[in-house]
């Protein structure tokens, strides 16, 4: 019961996570997700010294107000030409948060706020608030999670395609009406949101993993927008699962193995994913090296067709002399030319056949 | 002025200055070719990304020691730095993702690993998580030498490369055009970031160092057109940071020397912001008044002659 209990609030926090998290990694705005989720913490403190309630609806909204003053003195800040978008960031949410840290050393030392637990998060411990619902003993922030979820998925769903239009292309968005920039903070809003309810579940900064990391891998398998959020959703899943798992195994930090986990699955997909995976970026610049030194073979063994240089030049000591081939690459490319039927190997002589040779007269014919 | 006098005679307090504002120094001057570079969140990724290191160095020391902590930090910030321009050189991804996506990674580890030294129960780990925010009542003197030590080679490594650093973050085409090995060049500016992160990770912690980089630059760079006299005034504003910062921590209790600093550089930002000439928001406003009131008079008086209405506050001559 713990066990789903902890897992549950895992998935409906970093499904929620990756459903804005696709949006803004999209945009270009990734870094902001960090600015936000540790400026939340100046929010919190700022509720607590107010109200002096450190749950509910009440810090909630604090902090994401203080999550949307962070997006608002960034984008102020990089639009006053004074410094560029990336210090904009790097100026502005440290300040919040070493004032947020401040305040709590100085005035909110007696209350459960510690800077550890904003940052690290407490995941292991949620089944202990629980409240009754219909007759079951339910976490608190699993229902907080699943609202915010809920509300992630209504804005996601109703503004699908002015969502979709204003990430691509925000010009156009504007012109044909749709208010990008009310959009945008619409989804700072809910980012915002999402920080808060997240942030004692897996921490300030795993949920910066939970925004990025997943959305990004997904976009390294795929361009469809439908499929990359789908896709995004699938891996936290996926990260939070292995993590408790693992976590459990090694008696270690829950949230940090989840968070871990979405690293994994991105190393995976950059190294193999079908396109643009490393590997087969390797493969296909390799095939293209071998298909343009065969080219090459072919215009050296046109030019020097019929010359008196012939034994000499067209044979395979040539190519590894002459163009300073390898002795495999060389064996390589002559294969591939044998393979598919350009060139014929006569003793120590290579010979073009037709099909070759139409193919490097073909490459001299398009100067 | 006796106060200043008997905090500055306790020993501690003063090597918590010296350090503060060597550190500030020294990062003011590092941090503005990143911010230049538009690479400022690089050092939020890379101070993230020390802890993994710092837990890996006390996992194979088996207590907490700097010598071979801080290298250990700097080879994870030096892995995290690779890998963010492995991504953005080689896949669709944008910077700021990757970014995100080592900074987070790396921290996510390093969290692991903090849990797993602390599973361990071993007494001498409680200091770790000072890595966190910094804990500058621990400096020694022996960390200052090496501060001092270290911030020497990376000032004779900037001196020395002096054109070259300024001709890559201005212009890395051109110095790609002049046969300038600009990859290497790059990577040693993102190297020196990165010893800049480890050094001040244990005054000022992981997350509050960014804003030790990035603020110094920015506000220096309001003031001054050329790169030598804003790395010299990010130097000086970094220093008096640091030094103001240490000092008021040190006269109240609770009040972490990390924050403090960054809260007092960027009260210098935003001043430099506002006022700074030429450039400051004050200075643009007043500039723009002016301009508005003098336009119409320049501008429209030829055309007020010949309309058949008049416009207002421009007499019809």
């Amino acid at each position: 019961m713990i066990a789903v209990s902890i897992i549950l609030t895992g998935v409906l926090a970093s499904a929620s996570a990756a459903l804005l998290g696709t949006f803004l990694v999209l945009r270009g705005s990734a870094m902001l997700s960090d600015a936000i989720s540790h400026s939340i913490v100046f929010g919190i403190i700022l509720v607590w010294l107010v109200t002096r309630q450190v749950s509910g609806p009440i810090p909630v909204l604090g902090a994401a107000f203080a999550g949307v003053l962070t997006v608002l003195l960034t984008q102020w800040l990089a639009q006053s030409q004074l410094v560029r978008m990336d210090a904009a960031i790097g100026l502005v949410f440290p300040a919040l948060f070493a004032a947020g840290v401040l305040l709590i050393s100085l005035y909110a030392r007696e209350v459960h706020i510690h800077t550890d637990t904003i940052l690290l998060g407490e995941i292991g411990f949620v089944w202990l608030n629980t409240i009754s619902l219909a007759g079951w003993e339910i976490p608190v922030s699993i229902i907080t999670l699943g609202l915010v979820l809920t509300a992630n998925l209504l804005f996601v769903g109703f503004f699908w395609h002015p969502l979709k239009l204003a990430t691509f292309d925000p010009a156009l968005a504007a012109a044909l009406g749709l208010f990008p920039s009310a959009l945008y903070y619409a989804l700072m809003t809910l980012t915002s949101i999402t920080a808060v309810a997240a942030f004692d579940a897996v921490g300030a900064i795993l949920f910066v993993a939970f925004v990025i990391v997943p959305p990004a891998t997904a976009y390294l398998l795929t361009q469809r927008l439908w499929l990359i959020v789908c896709l995004a959703v699938g891996f936290s899943t996926a990260a939070c699962i292995s993590g408790y798992a693992l976590a459990v195994y090694w008696n270690v930090s829950i949230a940090g193995m989840m968070a871990s986990m979405t690293g994994v699955g991105f190393a995976l997909a950059l190294l193999f994913a079908p396109q643009q995976g490393l590997l087969a970026q390797m493969l296909r610049r390799k095939k293209a090296r071998l298909e343009h030194d065969c080219r090459v073979m072919l215009a050296h063994l046109l030019t020097h067709q019929g010359t008196p240089q012939v034994d000499e030049e067209n044979t395979q000591a040539a190519l590894t002399q002459h163009l300073n081939w390898p002795q495999s690459h060389a064996d390589a490319i002559i294969k591939r030319g044998i393979d598919h039927a350009l060139i014929e190997k006569n003793g120590n002589l290579l010979r073009l056949k037709p099909a070759g040779e139409a193919a490097a007269r073909e490459l001299f014919a398009r100067r | 002025m006796s106060f200043l006098q008997d905090l500055l005679s306790s020993q501690i307090v003063q090597l918590v200055v010296v350090g503060a504002a060597l550190l500030g120094a020294l990062s003011g001057i590092l941090g503005s070719f990143a911010v230049l570079r538009q690479q400022s969140l690089l050092g939020d990724t890379l101070s993230h990304a020390a802890l993994p290191g710092v837990c890996i160095g006390y996992l194979i020391a088996g207590e907490r020691q700097l010598s071979l902590l801080l290298p250990a930090a700097l080879v994870t910030g030096a892995l995290a730095a690779l890998t963010v321009m492995l991504i953005t050189h080689r896949t669709r991804l944008k910077t700021d993702a990757a970014l995100g996506i080592a900074l987070s990674v790396f921290f996510a580890i390093g969290t692991v690993l903090l849990t797993l030294i602390q599973a361990q129960g071993n007494v001498s780990s409680a200091g770790l998580s000072s890595f966190l925010f910094g804990q500058a009542a621990a400096i020694t003197k022996g960390d200052i030498s090496v501060m001092v030590g270290t911030g020497a080679l990376l000032l004779s490594v900037v001196i020395l490369f002096w054109k070259e650093f300024k001709l890559v973050s201005f212009d890395p085409a051109s110095a790609q055009a002049l046969g300038l090995p600009v990859l290497a060049l790059e990577g040693a500016l993102t190297i020196i970031v990165a010893v800049a992160v480890v050094l001040g990770l244990q005054l000022v912690g992981v997350i509050l160092m960014v804003a030790l980089l990035i603020a110094p630059a920015a506000a220096a760079r309001q003031w001054t057109q050329s790169l030598s006299s804003m790395v010299v005034l990010a130097g000086v504003i970094g220093a008096i940071a640091g030094a103001g910062g240490a000092l008021v921590s040190a006269t109240g209790r609770g009040l972490a020397t990390g924050p403090v600093v960054v809260l007092i550089v960027t009260g210098v930002v935003v001043v430099s912001l506002l006022i700074a000439p030429k450039r400051g928001v004050l200075w643009q406003a007043l500039a723009r008044r002016q301009l508005t009131k003098k336009l119409p008079m320049v501008s429209l008086r030829y055309d007020a002659k010949r309309r058949k209405f008049p416009i207002r506050g421009v007499r019809r001559g």
